[in-house]
Formats: structure tokens, sequence, C-alpha cells
């Protein structure tokens, strides 16, 4: 860097990084300092107890629930959405019919990217009001309405949606019925995410590989998922984060917000819990302090385990 | 917070290839940026706090008009929570008082998200006073624990703002002053006085020929009657657990005696083993069983509603339910409210009401200008300013003889309830005192209404759960006082 230009970049982030020092870095170090106390959080008064508060963490039974409802989401939220987004992606830039010349979409993909992209532009909120018709416990419901109808379901007993804590496959019903939100909400940006990436990878390969007679699954699988590595490992840390961040979800859609009966518990319910409704602000921290070292964790190790040589194209 | 960082056009860009700079660099500082926008980090924030400066006002000089020495020239902050009750009595109140004290200026406003807005202020610069009211609202044990709130004894001294030779104490309905007492101070206003019990239209019940039960067995006795004409005999609200819980403790005083209560919310041992506690669950178990809900897990408005269009017959709620609904109740629609039914003839409260005060008013510790907050609670609890109250909301208030101007069918028919009460009101504290049991109670509730629970295992659980409160020493105990 030529001489002068320094001051000239350090002159211009002065401002930016002390606010983001000020409003962003120092509550983080606050909340830390307030996880090895006692607050209640409605004080300035507050004893030092050490590290207490996670001893207490890892003996808590609300927050071992939140845990492995957590280790479901990050399975599962990032598996069926890369899995839906890339399958669509595919389809709408290379999967449509082979037998004219050049690599295409299928007919009307423009449409379709933005349908599926919707809701994308809606906030969680609006999108958890949304599902809350459509998962209504009664026949006014969407699907129960529809179910009820064609004589599907019994109307005395209608799906109980996010109220329902009966296990299926081991895990509470209401985690399923969340976690089909979330992937109606996360695949549109990640089937444009994906696109863009399948965009970038030059078409000769592609036609290189069907004039040796490879088939769309075959090209799919040798071709396209190796050159989206990159993207796709970054879309799953996203998404790992998002799978930590269902608060909104479970807020609005479960009862009693981590219900029935704690089936939809997660470290945010949990730490909200202590926090709001306990006045234990010194656990909640530490509750929040754990899940943010649990994610730069969990960060971490999904790019370690991702990283690989590039291919240069 | 955003799920999906900005930051991602960086990697979206295909040119991104041609520069010098590795994809993989950029997407991985991408993603270190995004680690900022994870929840860990939002959650951290929320957590913070800070320092703030503190500013009092000073009293001015005290009289018998001005008993706490409202400062003229000086403001005061008021914040209303606007849920069931609305906020348009408060703005009564506005009147009432700047009649009197026309100098200071009254700053109010209004919101259903009082914890939200009001729990970070607590620590610093809070309101002048706050109702702590609705489902976002701060927890009051908690902030008698930490200081947060102020006690309130002199409002209770005070003389009357418009009841000549009274103090405030007098003028109020029974159970006001013991309802807002914790570990013997007066710390809370509660302002409306409700009753709970079972609704019903009156005007279905005419037509058919019903007679609304006392007891669940006559109760169980009409429920098939009702359901042949396609209504669900009975509707609740199963997302909110404290919605059940109402009509479940009830059940249990009214079966099981003031004193079962009392040891459950003292934590005494083997309080939810005691004679009577068992069989008020039991009737509720049998309810569930003998499918006479409505079917779904509808919520508070949801199941209002669906007792408005006549899809229920019964449903337990408190007095605010008609200021609630007013837009969407039926014209020939009518309102009436009964004691909740007795369990069995072995009852041992079998008259008791569950009612009391509610809708809190505190004033926070920090507040910087408490007598004027204090002087405002004296003019919301006047004759003037609760006859409003009831007027406009159509529930009373909880200083004596609100309602009497009022004609309304449903509020009288929450009269007749009271003026058939015993001596004893029915209340229930171990929710306010124990964050924990509160959750469980909760919980337990909707899993009984749900059918997936028996009264034995609401008992046993309780009881697991009140022990582990009780062996708890980072809890502190309070007194249920009888």
């Amino acid at each position: 860097m030529r001489h002068g230009s320094k001051r000239f970049v350090a002159g211009f982030l002065v401002l930016p990084v002390g606010l983001y020092l000020f409003y962003v870095v120092w509550p983080f170090a606050q909340a830390a300092g307030y996880s090895l106390t006692n607050w209640g959080g409605f004080s300035d008064t507050q004893e030092f107890v050490g590290l207490d508060n996670y001893v207490r963490l890892f003996k808590d039974e609300l927050i071992r629930k939140a845990f492995w409802h957590s280790v479901f989401f990050l399975v599962t939220v990032p598996l069926f959405t890369i899995v839906l987004a890339l399958f669509l992606a595919f389809l709408l830039n290379v999967g449509g019919r082979g037998n004219r010349a050049g690599v295409r979409g299928v007919r009307g993909s423009g449409m379709y990217k933005i349908i599926f992209f919707f809701p994308q532009v809606l906030s969680l909120v609006v999108i958890a009001v949304m599902w809350q018709q459509i998962y209504r416990t009664d026949g006014q419901g969407l699907i129960n309405g529809v179910l009820i109808k064609i004589g599907l379901v019994d109307a005395d007993n209608p799906i109980a949606f996010t109220a329902d804590p009966e296990p299926f496959l081991g895990v509470p019903a209401v985690l399923w019925w969340l976690l089909v939100i979330a992937v109606w909400g996360g695949t549109g940006f990640y089937m444009v995410l994906f696109s863009a990436a399948m965009q970038s990878i030059p078409k000769d390969i592609f036609e290189a590989a069907l004039l040796d007679g490879a088939s769309r699954v075959h090209t799919f699988f040798r071709v396209t998922l190796p050159l989206l590595r990159d993207t796709v490992s970054v879309a799953w840390v996203y998404l790992g984060f998002i799978a930590l961040d269902m608060y909104a979800l479970v807020y609005i859609m479960t009862p009693s917000q981590g219900g029935p009966n704690h089936t939809s518990e997660i470290f945010a319910s949990v730490l909200n819990f202590n926090a709001f409704n306990k006045g234990q602000f010194g656990y909640a921290c530490a509750i929040g302090v754990a899940l943010a070292i649990f994610a730069i964790l969990l960060a971490a190790l999904q790019l370690r385990i991702t990283r690989r040589d590039r291919i240069e194209f | 917070m955003s799920v999906s960082p900005d930051s991602t056009s960086d990697h979206v860009d295909p040119s991104a290839s041609a520069s010098a700079t590795s994809r993989r660099n950029v997407l991985r500082n991408a993603a270190a940026a995004g680690l900022l926008a994870t929840p860990a980090a939002g959650l951290l924030a929320a957590c913070a706090g800070g320092s703030g400066k503190k500013e009092e006002t000073g009293g001015g000089a005290k009289s018998n008009d001005n008993p706490f020495g409202a400062k003229d020239g000086t403001s005061v902050k008021v914040v209303i929570f606007n849920g069931g009750l609305g906020d348009q009595w408060a703005q009564e109140d506005k009147t009432i008082f700047s009649k009197k004290h026309a100098a200071i200026t009254v700053n109010m406003s209004s919101t259903q998200k009082i914890k939200t807005q009001e729990q970070p202020k607590m620590a610093t610069q809070p309101s002048d006073l706050v109702m702590n009211s609705g489902a976002d609202s701060m927890d009051i044990s908690t902030l008698i624990n930490e200081g947060a709130i102020a006690p309130l004894d002199d409002i209770l001294t005070a003389p009357s703002w418009d009841t000549p030779g009274k103090t405030v104490a007098d003028t109020l309905l029974p159970g006001t002053v013991k309802d807002g007492t914790f570990q013997g101070k007066y710390y809370v206003v509660n302002v409306a006085f409700t009753v709970w019990g079972n609704w019903y239209n009156d005007a279905l019940f005419q037509k058919e020929g019903w007679q609304p039960p006392k007891t669940f067995d006559e109760f169980f006795a009409l429920a098939p009657k009702i359901k042949a004409k396609g209504i669900a005999p009975y509707v609740h609200d199963a997302v909110h657990g404290y919605y059940p819980r109402w009509a479940l403790m009830a059940s249990i005083w009214k079966s099981a005696g003031k004193q079962a209560v009392i040891d459950i919310d003292n934590l005494k041992e083997n309080a939810w083993k005691a004679d009577g506690v068992l069989p008020a669950l039991q009737v509720w178990e049998k309810l569930v069983k003998d499918k006479w809900l409505h079917p779904g897990k509808l919520d508070h408005t949801q199941s209002q509603q669906a007792w408005l269009d006549g899809k229920a017959a019964f449903i337990q709620v408190g007095t605010w339910l008609k200021n609630e609904m007013a837009k969407t109740i039926p014209p020939a629609f009518e309102l009436k409210l009964t004691d909740y039914w007795q369990v069995s003839s072995s009852d041992k409260a079998a008259k008791d009401v569950f009612a009391g005060s509610g809708e809190g008013l505190v004033v926070p510790a920090k507040a910087a200008n408490k007598e004027a907050a204090k002087e405002f609670i004296r003019a919301i609890l006047s004759k003037e300013g609760s006859a409003k109250f009831a007027e406009l909301t159509k529930s009373l208030a909880s200083t004596q003889g609100s309602g009497d101007a009022v004609q309304d069918a449903a509020l009288a028919s929450a009269n007749a309830v009271m003026k058939g009460a015993s001596k004893d009101l029915i209340s229930v504290k171990f929710p306010d005192f124990y964050a924990d049991l509160d959750k469980e109670s909760q919980n337990l509730s909707e899993e009984l209404m749900a059918g997936r629970l028996t009264a034995q295992g609401f008992v046993d659980k309780m009881q697991v759960a009140a022990d582990k409160v009780a062996k708890d020493s980072s809890i502190k105990k309070q007194t249920h006082e009888g």
C-alpha cells in the first residue's frame, strides 16, 4: 500500500468500527461478564459467582432437551434445505429437455425462481403468523379444513401440528412441523445461491458430459455437485445458524413457548425463561455465551470438514 | 435478526473466481462475518445492560389534597397495558388527574409489550408508573427480590381521592390489598376486579330449555344433550397453560378447601397429595376422556370465538371476556357467567368464588417522580375513575361500587356470582411465587386437558416439582398467609 493510503482507509473506518465495537462487541463482552454473576436483570447490583452458572448449565435438564432439539434441527434443516434447493436449482438451470442443442432449465424457470424465492422476502414473524392459519388445529385451519372435507382427517380428531408432542421417528411431532416451515422459508434463497453458482460453471463442461452420453443424474453427481462444493459448504454453515435460531418459530408457533410440555425447547427458549420468567439473568447470559461458543465451534468444524483443493475454471 | 446475511452477495458474484483472492477465503471471511448475525449474537446482546444516571425530582409540599407531595412543573411517565381492557379508561383517569394537578404533565403511553419495553429501563431510568400486565409482563417476585419496585403502603393510608373521610384502603374491594401484598409490604396496586367462572349463552340455553349446571354431575348429565345438537359441550384455551390452570385450581380449592391450596402455595410436604385434590382433577380427566371438548388446540381468542359462534356451550375465562370479544359478539348472544362447577357433594369450599384483583400497577424503585405516580394511582382508584373504568371495560374495578351505575347483563351476572359467594375468595399464589412451578403447572394443565396425562400423574408430577423448588436454596421462598 502506498504511503498515506493507510491513514485514508483508517479515516473511513474509525466511525463504523467505533460504532461496531460499542454496540456489538461491547455488549458481547458485558454478557460474558454477567454470565459470571447472579444478576437478576432488574437492579444494578450483582454478586460474582465464578463459573457456577456454567456448572449448572451441564446439569440442567431443560438445556439437555434443548441441546438434542438443536441437534435435530442442525442435522435436518441444512440437509433438507440444501437437497431441495440443489434439486430445484439443477432443474431450473440445467434440467431442461436434452433433445435440443445447449443446456437450459425447465420451461418457465424464471417464474419458478420468483415463486420459490418469495418466502425469503417475508419476515420470519410474518411467516409464522401465516403458518398459524395453515396449521390451525380445527376445521378452520387450511390443512385440517381441506383434509376434513375430503374425509382424510376425522373432524373430532384433527391434526394438532405444533401442539402435538407425540414422537414421530423418535422426535416430537412439533419439531417436524416446525422443520417444514423452516425448510419452506429457506429453500428459495439457497436455490438462488446455487443457481448463481451453477451459472458460473462453464456450459462447455456440461455439453462435454452430454456428448459423452452422461445422463441427467450422472451430470448432477459427477459434474455439478463437485463444482458447487464451496457454495454448498457455506450454505451448510449458514443453515447451521438458522437451525440454532429457530426461536421466532418456537416462540410464535408452540404452546407455552417451547411446549407442549417442553417438547420444543431450544437454547433460546430456555434462555428466555431463565432471564425473563425466573429473573436469573446471570445464568441466562451463561446460556447465551455457551450457545455462542457452540455456534463458533460448529462453523469452524464445518468449514474444516468441507475443506478441499479448489478446481479452477 | 436477519438469517440470511447481506454479505452473501460477495460469493454469488461469479466474477469472484477471476479475482486474485481465492473464493474460499472470501467465503470464509463472509462466514466469519456472518457469525455476528448468529442467534447467539442476538441473545448475547439481549443480555447486556448498562449503568445510567439517577435523577430524583424530590417531593413538594404535602397536604390532604396532595398527600405524597407531588410537585408542580414536573412530569410523570405512565405506561398502560393495552390488552383485553383497552386503554381508554386510563385516558379518563388522566383527565381526572389533570383537573386537580394541571401543572403536572402526564406522559401516557400504552402497549402490550410491557416487559420488552420496560424491563431494560428498570435498573436505570424507568417510567414512573407501569401497569405490569399481560403475557409480556415482568415477573413480580423477581421485581421485589431485586428491589426494583417501591413499596406503596402509604397509598393505602392516604385519604381517598373523592370519598371524604375514608382512606384509599377503605374504598377497595376485599382481597385487593392482600393480592398486592408481598413479603409483608404492599407493592402492586391492582386496578381491575375479575371474577372467573364458566360462561354460557343465555339465549341458547333459554331456547333449548337447558339449565346451566352448578356441579360437574349436572354438567355430565347435560353434556350428551348439548352434543346431540351438534355443539361441543366445552371449549378451552389449549395454547396458554394458565387458562386451564385457573379452572383446575378452582376445582382443587372447592374440593379440598382453602387450607389445601395455601399448603400448596407454601410448598408443604405432600400438599398435592392432600384429600380432595385428586378427585378435583379426576372430574376434568373424565370430561376430557368422555370427549366433551371442542376438537383442536385453539388459543384464547380462537376458543372464545368458537364459543361465540355457537360451536361450544361453555367456556371458562374471566370477566374481561366481553370487552376482549366486543367486536365479534353476535347480536342475539347473551353472555352469562356462572361460578365454577362444584366437584362433588363432599366439597369443602363449594361456595368459594374464584375472584380477585388483577392488572397491577407498580412504581419502579428508581422512578424519578414517585410522588406524582402515587398521586396518579390515587386518581385511578377514585370513585369517578373506577366508575369510568367499569363503564368502559364492562369489568369491575377494584374500588367498591364501580359497577353500580353500569347497565350490562354480563356484568350483572358477575355481580350475582359475587353475591352468592362465601367470605373466602379463591386465590392461588404459587405461580406468582415460583416461576418453575408456574411453568410446570401450565405444561401439566395442558397435558391433562389434552388427555395425555391422568389426574394421578398431574398430582405426582406437581409434587415432584414442588419438592424440587422447596429444596432449591437459590430460590427465595414466599408465604401465602391465610
